[in-house]
């Protein structure tokens, strides 16, 4: 990675760093546990890196480790986003959870 | 996700998303066979469908402690997967950011596997501590940083990589033994920010933008999740980290409690709920082991249907991840709007007839207000005790996981009723319906 990349890579850092705070100060206590499990499902995303790994036969320890990586991730994405629409389905208001 | 009618629609748009950045990344041109790439795909997805669905929500902790393993795995594997490649050809940012990569993936593996094991009870919860451990655990930090800085100008050392790799797995799991189980919420926030800090290295090695931003987001969300929670038990990072809280309890001692507990019977109760205005259920880790979310909210009914006004007063800090409470009476069909934060319920305590504690006992101790000499001392807490009556509900005498007495249930306004949470709440629901 030369300099520049590096600079260009440290701004997207800073800029993912500031919408981070400002998106997740906002996230009420109440959905804190979908909130990790959708930080966990997005984290999947190290999938990308894990694809490029497995796919690119660069030697055979690198496509096993990539493999084995693909698998972690892939289980985490999946994984992840089944159980926070779960988790989200739950959260009823009282008009609609009250029939009677 | 700053509303749940919205984060669904969210939710919807990141998964479109990923599918996207992983559809773009499969068009890679580096990519030269598919063949591991779908297989891997093929069982992750289907071990991921099979957790998703299948794990119940009371063990939600566990399988999101899982969950930052595989992440943190994933991440250190790839970290460790471009080191084989590059072998000692690597510049010094690379390898900078390669050996973040590895060491904190590695320490998130080992620590997230240990705290499913505690979560999971398959490691005892109680903090596993011994003379001199802080200092071993910064001497080992200190070796693995020290390897860390030289391979950054000497990479091609592939025996000193793997030692730091390996130290760093082993300091995972010397981490998170001396935390106590009443401390998890902090430290699986932090396995959350470390999984993504992992992804966000990763990133910077790969030169992917992708991963930058999405590990950046998902460190962020954790690190403040881990603020929030230390600040609602008044504690900081480091304390939490370092200060293997059980130790300090038995240190203490705490004052010693001249008095009582007040048994009382369960008609009583059943009678003093339902003839009440106001009652509001304090929740704790106790309703999730006892699986009582179900009864309470059956209970929430019965009294409703008499006109009482029904409240749940939620600690922060209450369970044993963020919003762990929550997600329980959730699932037990509880309506959202009827969850109290701790700052929104505390001012009603004075007029509330009856509070009920289900299986919390921390989150209600007054000595963390009153005492200063209390290990919980200054911590936040449900003022139950400002009630007219409090009911605890318990299985017995016990300390709960802190060991700490709690003066709470001496107080003259208190009565315990013993039994399990899911027995006593069915029972009490009957009772009222006959009162």
């Amino acid at each position: 990675m030369t300099g520049h990349t590096l600079i260009a890579a440290l701004y997207v850092f800073a800029l993912a760093a500031f919408l981070g705070y400002q998106v997740i100060s906002r996230v009420p206590p109440l959905l804190h546990t979908p909130l990790m499990s959708a930080t966990n499902a997005i984290s999947g995303i190290s999938l990308v890196g894990s694809i490029v790994t497995a796919g690119a036969s660069y030697n055979t320890v690198s496509t096993i480790l990539g493999f084995i990586a693909v698998v972690c991730s892939t289980t985490n994405v999946v994984g992840g986003f089944v159980i926070t629409d779960r988790m989200l389905k739950m959260f009823k208001r009282k008009e609609i959870a009250k029939k009677e | 996700m700053s509303h749940p009618e919205t984060a669904k629609r969210g939710m919807h748009l990141a998964e479109f998303g990923m599918l996207m950045a992983i559809i773009g990344t499969l068009l890679h041109h580096e990519i030269v066979t598919y063949t591991w790439i779908l297989a891997g795909l093929a069982v992750g997805s289907v071990v991921g469908l099979a957790m998703g669905l299948w794990v119940p929500m009371t063990a939600m902790p566990q399988r999101t402690a899982l969950s930052h393993a595989f992440g943190a795995f994933a991440a250190a594997l790839v970290g460790i997967s471009e080191y084989f490649r590059h072998g000692g050809h690597l510049g010094k940012i690379e390898m900078s950011a390669l050996g973040f990569e590895v060491m904190f993936g590695s320490l998130t593996t080992t620590g997230s596997l240990l705290a499913f094991a505690k979560l999971q009870g398959l490691v005892r919860g109680t903090p596993m501590t011994y003379r001199g451990q802080n200092i071993f655990n910064m001497g080992l930090l200190g070796v693995t940083v020290v390897i860390f800085i030289y391979l950054i100008f000497v990479p091609g050392s592939m025996p000193l990589f793997f030692t730091m790799a390996g130290l760093a797995f082993i300091f995972g799991i010397l981490l998170v033994m001396p935390i106590g189980s009443a401390d998890m919420p902090v430290v699986m926030s932090l396995l959350n920010s470390y999984a993504g800090l992992a992804s966000a290295a990763t990133g910077f090695v790969l030169s992917n933008n992708v991963l930058i931003i999405a590990g950046t987001l998902d460190g962020f969300s954790g690190f403040i999740l881990s603020i929030l929670m230390c600040r609602a038990m008044n504690r900081s990072l480091t304390n939490v980290l370092f200060g293997a809280f059980g130790s300090a309890a038995t240190a203490e001692g705490g004052a010693d409690h001249q008095g009582s507990m007040r048994e009382v019977g369960l008609e009583d109760i059943a009678t003093q709920l339902a003839y009440a205005n106001k009652v509001v259920f304090v929740p704790g880790y106790g309703l999730a082991t006892a699986q009582a979310q179900h009864a309470v909210r059956e209970l929430a009914d019965a009294l409703e249907k008499r006109g009482v006004t029904v409240k749940y007063g939620i600690h922060p800090v209450a369970g044993r991840m963020p919003g762990h409470m929550n997600v329980l009476l959730a699932e037990a069909n509880v309506p959202y709007s009827s969850l109290y934060e701790l700052e929104q319920i505390n001012p009603e305590f004075p007029t509330t007839d009856v509070s009920v504690v289900i299986g919390a006992n921390d989150v209600v101790n007054p000595d963390a207000r009153d005492n200063p000499t209390s290990p919980i001392a200054g911590m936040p807490i449900l003022e139950v005790d400002r009630s007219k009556s409090v009911v605890v509900l318990k299985r017995g005498q016990g300390r709960g996981f802190s060991g700490l007495e709690n003066p709470l249930f001496f107080k003259p306004v208190t009565g315990m009723l013993y039994g399990d949470a899911k027995d006593t709440l069915t029972r009490l629901v009957q009772a009222v319906q006959h009162a």
